[in-house]
């Protein structure tokens, strides 16, 4: 291989600066780093594929040619980790790079791609990958779409019309997987093709106790509440609590509890009836409604809060 | 025919224009779908310009953002029926209006043999006139 001869345009420069300012990929970056507590390596990783993206671009510019880089992706990690948001992120920060023309997300599961009998399956899917076209395909707990242990499943069929698209129509089309680390790996380990073209593994830590304090309390200001001192420290023996518990789901955990904090606090306020309810009564969330939680009564401790799954 | 120099079936939009390439074709999609029209796709092998009513390809999309997965649909349809009249449409469900928007072709047989003219003698001396096409001689399916 020889080199290109070096030409009188090689010295012209793009402005990496303008570029950046124009897609306002700072902005994204920004509100990323704002509102999504902890997630090192999943903030590492989007910057470095937003450089990626931004270089890309210039390259173009310069009309030095490059294969479009493959985008697709998979999210492993525990319930509650941030996986959708951060594929919804995902989709904004694309779209602004001009990776993907439309920037929309959809989100699917098995039941929307594989059909229930013979020839049911690849129109099924073809319908939504046509939907996703120009946007974000997450497929939420993916490892479902193959179930090794009938070898009659529908689901192959849809693996195979999946990976089609994801290997002709780059272009077009993310696809983002997600689902628990170790059936992540396994279903990848059964199906060689999807994990040769998905370009990034992305692992989503858990959350340590003052992370998902900070959570807390940014959901609650989301919806204009606010913890009283006392409750912030009761609730941080909460999450601690909590966190030894089974069918713990990380975020999800800490906004099931604040929602039963809140009807708890609604009660409180009510059966006080005492007439004049001050702003500050109604979005202060006190240490006594959190103490009501079936979590500070050690008999019962064993027993998890949350009986629903994930 | 005189009044038709490229000797092919005009109908729907563009189509005294040379084909379309698929950058137009999903151009006119874009179109569309900014408008938020639903993109069908039909075919027949029946050029009769009173033949309104095609085979449908699939349902209608709905819901679509992107008109790459439309094309998708265009080249799946062209694979099936590589000899067969296809066209695109796009209908408005807008309240008041409820009809197809736009309809244009995007796949032809390769050789229209075109239509002759059919004359019926009628009461008195009167002439009725029709057109036939040459193509539905021979059964559907084998026309082209």
């Amino acid at each position: 291989m020889t080199d290109k001869p070096l030409s009188n345009n090689d010295n012209a420069s793009v402005d990496l600066e303008a570029i950046y300012r124009d897609s306002q990929i700072q902005e994204v970056l920004d509100r990323l780093d704002n509102e999504l507590v902890g997630l090192k390596p999943v903030k590492t990783r989007i910057r470095e594929v937003a450089a990626l993206l931004l270089v890309d671009r210039l390259r173009r510019e310069m009309d030095l040619t490059a294969g479009t880089p493959s985008m697709h992706m998979s999210f492993t990690g525990n319930p509650g980790t941030g996986k959708t948001t951060v594929a919804m992120r995902m989709a904004d920060i694309l779209h602004r790079l001009g990776y993907i023309r439309q920037g929309h997300l959809i989100a699917v599961t098995r039941d929307d791609l594989v059909g229930q009998y013979i020839g049911h399956t690849a129109p099924k899917t073809r319908e939504v990958l046509k939907k996703a076209m120009g946007g974000v395909l997450f497929i939420d707990e993916a490892y479902y779409l193959y179930k090794p242990e009938n070898e009659r499943d529908y689901g192959a069929e849809s693996i195979e019309i999946l990976l089609q698209v994801m290997e002709n129509q780059r272009d077009d089309l993310v696809v983002i997987l997600a689902g628990y680390k170790d059936r992540m790996d396994k279903f990848f380990q059964s199906n060689p093709g999807m994990s040769s073209r998905i370009a990034h593994h992305i692992d989503f830590p858990n959350y340590n106790p003052e992370e998902l304090l900070q959570i807390a309390k940014l959901m609650l200001a989301e919806s204009n509440y606010r913890m009283s001192p006392e409750a912030e420290a009761v609730f941080a023996d909460y999450v601690v609590r909590r966190m030894a518990q089974p069918n713990f789901a990380n975020a999800r955990s800490i906004r099931n509890a604040l929602d039963r904090a809140r009807l708890r606090q609604a009660n409180r306020l009510f059966s006080a009836r005492s007439g004049h309810l001050t702003k500050v009564d109604l979005i202060t969330i006190e240490a006594e409604d959190f103490l009501l939680s079936r979590i500070f009564d050690d008999a019962t401790s064993l027993d998890a809060e949350d009986t629903s799954p994930s | 025919m005189l009044t038709n120099p490229t000797n092919q079936v005009t109908q729907g939009q563009f189509s005294f224009l040379p084909e379309l390439t698929d950058e137009q074709i999903t151009a006119q999609i874009k179109w569309a779908l900014a408008h938020g029209w639903a993109v069908s796709i039909e075919y027949t092998d029946d050029p009769h310009p009173r033949n309104t009513y095609w085979e449908m390809f699939g349902m209608p999309m709905f819901d679509l953002k992107d008109p790459a997965g439309i094309l998708m649909e265009i080249n799946a349809c062209r694979k099936t029926f590589p000899n067969h009249y296809i066209r695109v449409m796009a209908f408005n469900s807008e309240r008041g209006v409820e009809s197809p928007a736009m309809s244009f072709i995007v796949n032809r047989p390769a050789n229209e043999p075109g239509f002759g003219v059919i004359r019926q003698e009628a009461e008195g001396r009167s002439i009725r006139y029709t057109v036939h096409s040459y193509a539905t001689d021979k059964p559907e399916g084998e026309r082209y």
